[in-house]
């Protein structure tokens, strides 16, 4: 009877995702309990992956501020992953400086060059820019194999790393602190991004997205935003990247190719595009579906992963987060349900393809 | 009475200790090791980049078969786990993590690729792992001082570059080499073998050196530079499909150098045949397993165990593909130490064993050539010959060259 | 002067290559608006059909020519089914659709065929006429049959009622749809054409680099830089930003002086990326206009 006035204004700092219901805070205290307790639960090679899983999660965050918030199409992470492992890897191996001052500094050098690449891709939309970030891409193993620059880079060698000891002479695993660390980090860089998305900025980076005229008409600097948002994006991959190459304790030039790229732009649509909690099943998938799909066939494992992909697109064209929060809008009939993310559009390509529902 | 009990203690426990001395009755068993099975991890590329090495883990399930067909090693199966790694390193740390600690094998045989094994290297020292026979020629694998969990096999690449280095020097020192290589670690491998091969003389010699990647498309623009900058001499190091493509572009544009070609891209079937035999003559590599198509071994008694093999285990496979030969010859020698090792199956006696070898003859390992290891020698097999291509097969000629 | 001949017509062979993916990817984007990533492994796909054809006796043009009409139909197949559940929902669920689709293709081709390489025939007579030397007879015959196909595409764009249908369908489906034409076959016979031109290209490509299942990963890489310079929305744009990407690479490789062939790929992206910048809708594109 008396849910009306006081409840619009929750209702709508609901429905922007500016705060959490108390659902929403049940589930994430869940969550992050079973992500504090795991490690007890599992071998140490298991703990390895979920630190895997974790540290692309965060990669995924990023491609996701970039492509499923602003809009722009990347296929270069790949390249700000390896600044950023690379950054993690000449600091402890050459300048034996510790782990965990490496990712601030993988942070802000990732920023700064994404920042910079952001500026000349403003003139690009869509597809060429998509064209530029995969030459990013493409280029980024050739640059680190470099020969000149090779003495710091270990060259086509590649370098190894240590791996560090848990502080304080804690009694856990080095892979358990590993764990512990990334889960900490991931959780810093989420709140963070959560903050910096359900303000001004992440309207601004929306409306950037789904109409850019409309957006500067309404006095968005778009330009600022949109380099911006690339080097914010291009800071969370970096930071990913480090923590990757400390975890995996190698790096080498090969691995950071077109290919990681797409991986994580699978994993930023299927674990859910615009969403937070979705970087985490963009994790997950990256992680298990490959492995799953070598369970199910030994002699054509990608050709299983490929139709997981297809499938996944034609069961949940939202994403898993996309998914759940259908499941959780049916299971409460009638409550605010917060509305499913929209797809990142091209002004064409969505216009066009909406019309175009044979 | 307690002393006297205690010395009687004393006396049956030294007893026991003779009694267990006795090899056959001690079974010492390390993780993946039961009775009737031991379990041998291995990473192999099943897809991705360098897929076309995957028979090689195909050819080693099926020589294993075979072995446990006829009755296993000392009674016991092999329970051999290939997992694909996809030539990726970070790959490759998860799936050998997952064979150590999960699937708790005994030793990784025969993991395939140079930054693969790199990624995984310190791990399985520290560990305590044996990472055995692993199918790469980088000369890294020989540290047993601070490495002492790996040991390749193969005759390694800057040892190869090292004879073609030497063969110049001897027959053809006023040679102007023009170098193709894959630009990663395998090929900077056999870079730096040949250029120290030459010492002093490489600067002089070496007129132009050409990198490739492994997602360029075709080489043929290198080839055309090399051509160009007046080399007569020619030191492919690329792998079979862009060695075919080399030989056949640095035939077609009509350079027709001398032409030095890494054992990796030796074989007929893969290499050769493709890019055409005709404009293969008068290559050059080195070998060190008898080549199937060679109809010189067509009465060999190994040869035709081979190819009974290949038809009952691998039926339909390409027998000109030599990776099939190597895979053969290879998993021969892990199944020879396994046996070798008796009831002692620890990872420590393995290595022990592995590093104990004396003129080893494994079947298909061209005649003078074997296997011996040491404490301080963790390169099983180090000799080689030189072979020239007629147009129909590879002709040994020379002697059996071993390092010094 | 020899080695620049030599590396521009291995440039330009190569390009032609390159072109005839480029158009196949123009051709697709002309009909549904999407890069097909799968675009490379399809075609691969196809040659190794025409090779199974070949091996199973059949004389080489028959061969080619049951190959392109299985690419045909089986593109038309994937669109039909694979494809149209997910048209309409978003661009970035349409390219995870077309990955899906290049991991289902590269998988089955190297399940079907392994992994070693196969040499294939090249249909060109020994000698090149005119007697030229920098080009082999091959190349020559490629460039030659790209110039052909884009020929056959660009007349039936415009001359044919059918090319003109499926620019219609393009271009503005919902008046399409008003004026009959039906557009969801159109979108269909887009991608069939597609596949059919891809089949071509990697039939064309096999006797160069060697057919198996990865062959065509870095040539569909430089089939799209070549699109996307020539301007997307233009097959002969496409085509003429393949012949420059493919020149382009080789002479930077040989004549920029302290990059040699470590960087080419890299400076030649970074070139292509510039010319973007400064003309963002390729060389010859149409420059869309957005009206507020």
């Amino acid at each position: 009877m008396a849910e009306s006035k006081p409840d619009t204004r929750r209702l709508a700092a609901l429905a922007s995702g500016a705060r959490l219901s108390r659902s929403q805070v049940l589930g994430l205290v869940l969550a992050l309990a079973g992500a504090v307790v795991l490690p007890s639960f599992i071998s140490d090679y298991r703990a390895f992956q979920y630190t895997m899983v974790l540290i692309y999660a965060i990669a995924v965050l990023g491609l996701n501020i970039l492509t499923g918030y602003n809009g722009q199409f990347s296929l270069g992470h790949a390249a700000f992953y390896a600044i950023g492992a690379y950054t993690a890897a000449i600091m402890m191996e050459q300048w034996g400086i510790a782990y965990y001052w490496t990712l601030p500094v993988a942070g802000i050098v990732c920023l700064v060059v994404g920042f910079l690449f952001g500026l000349p891709a403003l003139r690009l939309e869509g597809l060429y820019l998509a064209l530029a970030t995969f030459a990013l891409s493409v280029a980024t193993p050739q640059l680190l194999k470099y020969d000149p620059i090779s003495p710091w880079t270990g060259g086509v060698q590649g370098v190894t790393i240590t791996k560090p000891d848990p502080p304080f002479g804690l009694q856990i695993s080095q892979d358990r602190w590993l764990y512990y660390f990334a889960l900490a980090v991931l959780i810093v860089m989420f709140v963070c991004a959560w903050n910096l998305l359900r303000g001004r900025t992440g309207r601004a980076l929306k409306a950037i997205r789904d109409n850019p005229i409309a957006a500067s008409a309404m006095g968005v600097n778009t330009a600022l935003y949109k380099s911006l948002t690339f080097g914010v994006s291009a800071l969370y991959t970096g930071v990913a990247g480090a923590l990757g190459a400390i975890a995996i304790q190698f790096v080498a030039p090969d691995t950071f190719n077109f290919y990681l790229s797409v991986t994580f732009l699978v994993g930023v649509v299927i674990g859910g595009l615009a969403s937070i909690p979705g970087a985490i099943f963009g994790g997950l998938v990256i992680v298990f579906i490959p492995n799953f799909a070598e369970q199910v066939s030994k002699a054509a494992p990608w050709a299983i992963y490929g139709v997981f992909l297809i499938l996944f697109m034609y069961f949940m064209p939202t994403g898993i987060w996309g998914f759940i929060r259908l499941l959780y809008a049916r299971f409460t009939r009638g409550r605010l349900a917060t509305g499913t993310p929209r797809a990142t559009h091209t002004e064409t390509a969505a216009t066009n393809a909406k019309r175009r529902n044979a | 009475m307690k002393t006297q009990q205690r010395l009687l203690v004393a006396a049956a426990a030294a007893a026991l200790a003779l009694g267990a001395g006795t090899a056959a009755a001690a079974k010492m068993y390390g993780p993946g090791v039961t009775d009737t099975e031991i379990k041998i991890g291995n990473t192999n590329p099943y897809s991705g980049p360098a897929s076309a090495y995957g028979t090689i883990g195909k050819g080693i399930a099926a020589y294993f078969k075979m072995v446990n067909d006829n009755g296993g090693v000392n009674g016991r199966k092999i329970d051999f786990i290939s997992l694909d790694d996809g030539y990726s390193p970070p790959k490759t740390v998860e799936q050998m993590r997952k064979l150590v600690e999960e699937e708790r094998v005994l030793l990784d045989f025969q993991s395939l690729g140079t930054p693969t094994n790199t990624a995984i290297h310190k791990y399985m020292n520290a560990k305590k792992v044996p990472q055995l026979f692993v199918a790469t020629g980088a000369g890294a694998w020989n540290d047993p001082k601070h490495f002492p969990w790996t040991m390749g096999w193969q005759p390694s690449y800057p040892g190869e570059a090292e004879i073609y280095a030497a063969y110049l020097l001897k027959n053809k020192p006023d040679a102007k080499v023009g170098i193709l290589y894959q630009n990663d670690d395998y090929g900077k491998d056999y870079l730096n073998g040949f250029l120290k091969g030459l010492g002093k003389h490489a600067k002089k010699m070496v007129v132009a050196k050409e990198s490739y990647e492994v997602t360029d498309p075709t080489v043929d623009s290198q080839i055309i530079k090399l051509k160009d900058s007046g080399a007569d001499t020619f030191f492919n190091i690329t792998t079979p499909k862009f060695a075919a493509q080399a030989i056949r572009a640095a035939y077609d544009t009509g350079w027709k150098p001398l032409q030095f070609l890494n054992n990796v891209s030796a074989s007929i079937g893969s290499v050769l045949k493709p890019a055409g035999e005709d404009k293969s003559v008068g290559l050059i590599t080195t070998a060190y397993i008898k080549d199937a198509t060679d109809p010189q071994w067509n009465d060999d008694a190994d040869m035709k165990a081979w190819n009974e093999w290949m038809d009952k285990y691998n039926p339909g496979a390409d027998k000109t593909n030599s990776n099939y030969v190597y895979a053969y010859a290879v998993s021969y020698t892990m199944t020879e130490v396994l046996k070798r090792a008796g009831n002692d199956l620890t990872r420590k006696h393995i290595m022990y064993v592995a590093s104990h070898l004396k003129d080893l003859k494994v079947p298909l390992l061209l005649p003078g050539i074997t296997i011996t290891t040491s404490p301080t020698d963790f390169a099983p097999i180090q000799c080689e010959q030189l072979a020239k291509f007629d147009g129909q097969k590879w002709v040994l000629f020379g002697d059996v060259i071993c390092p010094k | 002067m020899d080695q620049f001949l030599q590396q521009t017509f291995s440039g330009l062979a190569f390009g032609g290559i390159y072109a005839c993916v480029a158009l196949a990817v123009v051709m697709i984007y002309q009909a549904t608006d999407h890069l097909n990533f799968a675009q490379g492994e399809m075609a691969m796909f196809s040659t190794f059909i025409a090779y199974s054809l070949l091996h199973h006796g059949l004389p080489y043009w028959w061969a080619f020519l049951l190959a392109l009409a299985i690419s045909f139909v089986g593109g038309v197949l994937v669109e039909r089914i694979v494809v149209r559940p997910v048209e309409g929902t978003g661009v970035l669920n349409e390219v995870i659709v077309f990955i899906g689709l290049l991991a289902i293709f590269n998988s089955m081709a190297g399940w079907i065929w392994d992994y070693t390489i196969k040499p294939f025939p090249s249909p060109f007579p020994k000698h090149v006429p005119f007697g030229i030397t920098f080009v082999g007879p091959h190349e020559f015959g490629v460039i030659g049959v790209t110039l052909v196909v884009l020929a056959a595409v660009f007349l039936f764009l415009r001359l044919t009622p059918v090319g003109l249908a499926m620019r219609a369908a393009a271009q503005n489906p919902d008046s399409a749809r008003l004026v009959g034409i039906r557009v969801g076959w159109m979108l269909a016979l887009g991608w069939g054409l597609a596949a059919a031109i891809g089949a071509v290209a990697g039939i064309m490509v096999a006797p160069i680099v060697f057919l198996e299942p990865n062959m065509m990963q870095g040539i569909l890489l430089y089939g799209f830089a070549g699109a996307l310079l020539g301007g997307i929305s233009n097959p002969v744009g496409a085509v003429v930003g393949g012949f420059v990407v493919g020149v382009l690479e080789n002479l930077v490789g040989t004549y920029v002086p302290f990059i040699g062939s470590q960087l080419k790929l890299s400076v030649a992206l970074v070139l292509i990326v510039t010319v973007l910048v400064f003309r963002p809708s390729g060389l010859f594109g149409y420059v869309v206009v957005k009206r507020v």
